[in-house]
């Protein structure tokens, strides 16, 4: 069921640039450089439409600064309140980082493509994110520790430079108690680290599961998604169940503005979730 | 014997006075006419108060990196091709303010904006920049969201189209297979006759029931075109064709491009790393002058435009290249980093990736970004290197054909 067009939701907007008043609600900071923003549409009529899938993103706009591309990472079950992971990289970004809850931002969406939630039911779902690119798989995750028992297993391998950029580490406990097997690993330890140092592709090796019955979704940098592709192969899961969510620059969201393209991909709307196998060939290429 | 109905499909003859009065009854219609004039040593499109205001006698010739004007006495008032101006520029112009905020009380809003612009009608079109219509209709109305701007504007439109007798050096229609004859789109096409011995007279077909409703009002003086002079007008665009397919030069012109477009999406996207695409780098400044005049480049990015009080907010979307570092950069990283990988997105984005996207090639073959490429780069001799040397891979590999 589509939102009412009227509204400026979902993929018959009347006009693709109306964007929406949200309130921040809640800032959490993750990391250094980090925080999730938790937002609240201020028009019941517009919170009431309002659905995502796990892996679709929203433009947040800060009028007179501009409009930054972020995945949602709240849970799609509530999509009343919407948490957008963010690291304070630009314009927009830093604008953001300056707000505090109460104040408006406005935003609309959401746009993408989600993980596809029907290819991954009943496999054994491997989530692999890099730095940043777990908060596009949070969504799936909440989804996976719900309904746990629809799945053959889920592993999460989250990776990052130390253990202090591990966000949502705090929520570890939760995934782990719904059955969830997450793994950290990190390119340098400390002293009390007592996980895995290295890459997330060292662990693929030592996971237990069915490589016919089992799918990776994996969002990064597009070499990290290369190693990670090349990682499932050597165990057996092929490009076509391998899933990785790409960022381009995006103006528009809505495949008009041109500037997220990815070979004949318009990111925004093919993307950001691709299968593998369509786009290895491309991300084989520098440049492009 | 009863008249004969202005109806789609009809033809009639227009003489110089009946093009006047043309121009006149669309500006009485409440039309904002523009048209094709003389201006800064090129015809460009620009609002049009008269036919007598229309290049008549004037002949363009055009090469790589090159345009030049010419007064011919044996010219017409559409023996000029293309200049720099297309359809693009009024339906997707070059600045627009897509929205607009206002803050009060800490909130903010966002207002309706007001689309008041009159409809337009555009005299000359050619069949090159009709494809080009029919390629950015499907880019911001074809799919899942639609342009409101666009939409708009493109829903009033009025189209007088000519059929091209002439073709210089840098047009390609033919082998992009939408020239040129101006068959589709248009509510009126004029096909002029005349060799400028005296004022030219125009066979005029009627395209739309828009374009008949018009026509009607001229009705004084208008004489139905006997099916004889509708195969002779038909037979103009015809002859060019022949000609352009033949790759027969005009008097005194370099010899018409053409573009072998077979299998031109599996050729490019199979020759990614081509060494060609760093030959072109050495040639090509990265101006963006390719996409400025391309009649279908359609990238665009937002701007915001505030006042002081920072209270009122406009977003501007002004047209983007993919010839700039900022097109593809994401946080600090710029992805298209060397002009090779620029060149090689906007080619494989014209000729390749756009059948993926919208099931039809970005070219129409006008020709624009040979002529105003300051370096005279040419899309034809780009593609006709690669084709000529294609990697071993070429045609393999990734994702199959449009589907």
């Amino acid at each position: 069921m589509h939102p009412d067009p009227a509204d400026g939701l979902g993929p018959r907007a009347a006009d693709p640039w109306r964007s929406h008043p949200a309130r921040i609600l809640r800032i959490t900071p993750e990391v250094p450089g980090v925080r999730t923003y938790d937002l609240e549409f201020t028009s019941p009529r517009v919170r009431a439409a309002y659905r995502f899938a796990a892996g679709q993103f929203n433009m947040l706009y800060l009028p007179g600064i501009g409009e930054a591309a972020i995945s949602i990472s709240s849970d799609a079950a509530t999509p009343a309140v919407l948490a957008h992971t963010v690291r304070a990289v630009g314009n927009v970004t830093d604008a953001l980082a300056r707000l505090e809850p109460g104040d408006e931002i406005l935003l609309r969406g959401p746009f993408g493509r989600p993980w596809p939630a029907e290819r991954l039911r009943g496999r054994h779902v491997v989530v692999v994110g890099g730095g940043l690119g777990l908060a596009s798989q949070r969504t799936a995750i909440y989804e996976f520790a719900r309904h746990r028992d629809r799945y053959a297993g889920v592993t999460v391998l989250h990776g990052a430079k130390l253990p202090a950029g591990l966000f949502y580490a705090a929520e570890y406990a939760a995934w782990r108690a719904a059955g969830i097997d997450v793994r950290p690993v990190v390119d340098e330890g400390d002293a009390s680290w007592s996980g895995h140092v290295g890459l997330v592709t060292d662990l693929f090796a030592g996971l237990t599961l069915d490589p016919a019955n089992a799918a990776v979704i994996c969002c990064g940098p597009d070499p990290m998604m290369n190693a990670v592709a090349r990682a499932a192969a050597g165990v057996g899961i092929t490009g076509q169940d391998v899933f990785v969510s790409l960022e381009r620059n995006m103006a528009c969201a809505v495949r008009h503005c041109g500037l997220c393209q990815f070979g004949p991909h318009f990111v925004c709307q093919d993307g950001p979730v691709f299968a593998y196998d369509s786009i290895a060939e491309l991300l084989a290429v520098p440049h492009l | 014997m009863p008249a004969p109905e202005i109806t789609p499909s009809s033809w009639w003859w227009l003489d110089a006075a009946g093009l006047e009065r043309l121009v006149v009854a669309l500006a009485a219609g409440g039309y904002r006419v523009v048209g094709p004039q003389v201006a800064d040593g090129a015809v460009v499109i620009r609002d049009l108060a008269s036919a007598r205001d229309l290049p008549t006698g004037w002949l363009d010739e055009q090469d790589g990196g090159t345009y030049r004007l010419r007064p011919d006495p044996a010219a017409g008032t559409f023996d000029h091709v293309v200049g720099p101006h297309s359809l693009k520029n009024f339906l997707f112009p070059a600045r627009e303010t897509i929205a607009r905020f206002t803050r009060a009380g800490g909130s903010w809003s966002q207002e309706e904006l007001a689309r008041h612009e009159p409809p337009l009608a555009v005299i000359g079109v050619r069949a090159c920049d009709l494809e080009a219509l029919r390629i950015q209709d499907r880019v911001f109305m074809g799919g899942e969201h639609v342009d409101p701007g666009y939409a708009a504007r493109r829903k009033k439109l009025f189209v007088v189209a000519v059929n091209c007798r002439r073709a210089v050096a840098t047009c390609f229609c033919h082998s992009m297979g939408c020239g040129p004859a101006a068959t589709h789109s248009f509510d009126l096409a004029l096909t002029e006759h005349g060799d400028g011995s005296g004022p030219s007279r125009f066979a005029c077909e009627v395209g739309s029931a828009r374009g008949a409703e018009i026509l009607a009002t001229l009705r004084d003086g208008l004489h139905a075109c006997t099916p004889a002079e509708v195969a002779a007008a038909r037979a103009v665009p015809e002859k060019l064709a022949a000609r352009m397919h033949a790759r027969q030069a005009e008097p005194g012109q370099p010899r018409p491009r053409s573009l072998d477009t077979e299998g031109i999406r599996d050729l490019l996207f199979g020759n990614l790393e081509h060494a060609r695409w760093d030959d072109v780098a050495t040639r090509c400044l990265s101006c963006t002058n390719c996409t400025l005049v391309c009649p279908t480049c359609f990238c665009a990015s937002v701007t915001e435009v505030a006042d002081l009080s920072g209270d009122h907010v406009d977003r501007e979307r002004h047209w983007a290249s993919c010839f700039t570092l900022d097109h593809a950069k994401i946080h600090g990283h710029a992805v298209h980093s060397s002009t090779a990988s620029r060149y090689r997105q906007w080619l494989t984005h014209k000729l390749a990736g756009w059948i993926d996207q919208f099931g039809t090639s970005g070219c129409t073959g006008c020709g624009r970004c040979i002529t105003w490429c300051p370096v005279g780069i040419d899309i034809t001799e780009e593609v006709a290197a690669i084709r000529a040397t294609p990697a071993e891979s070429a045609g393999g590999g990734h994702a199959s054909g449009p589907g």
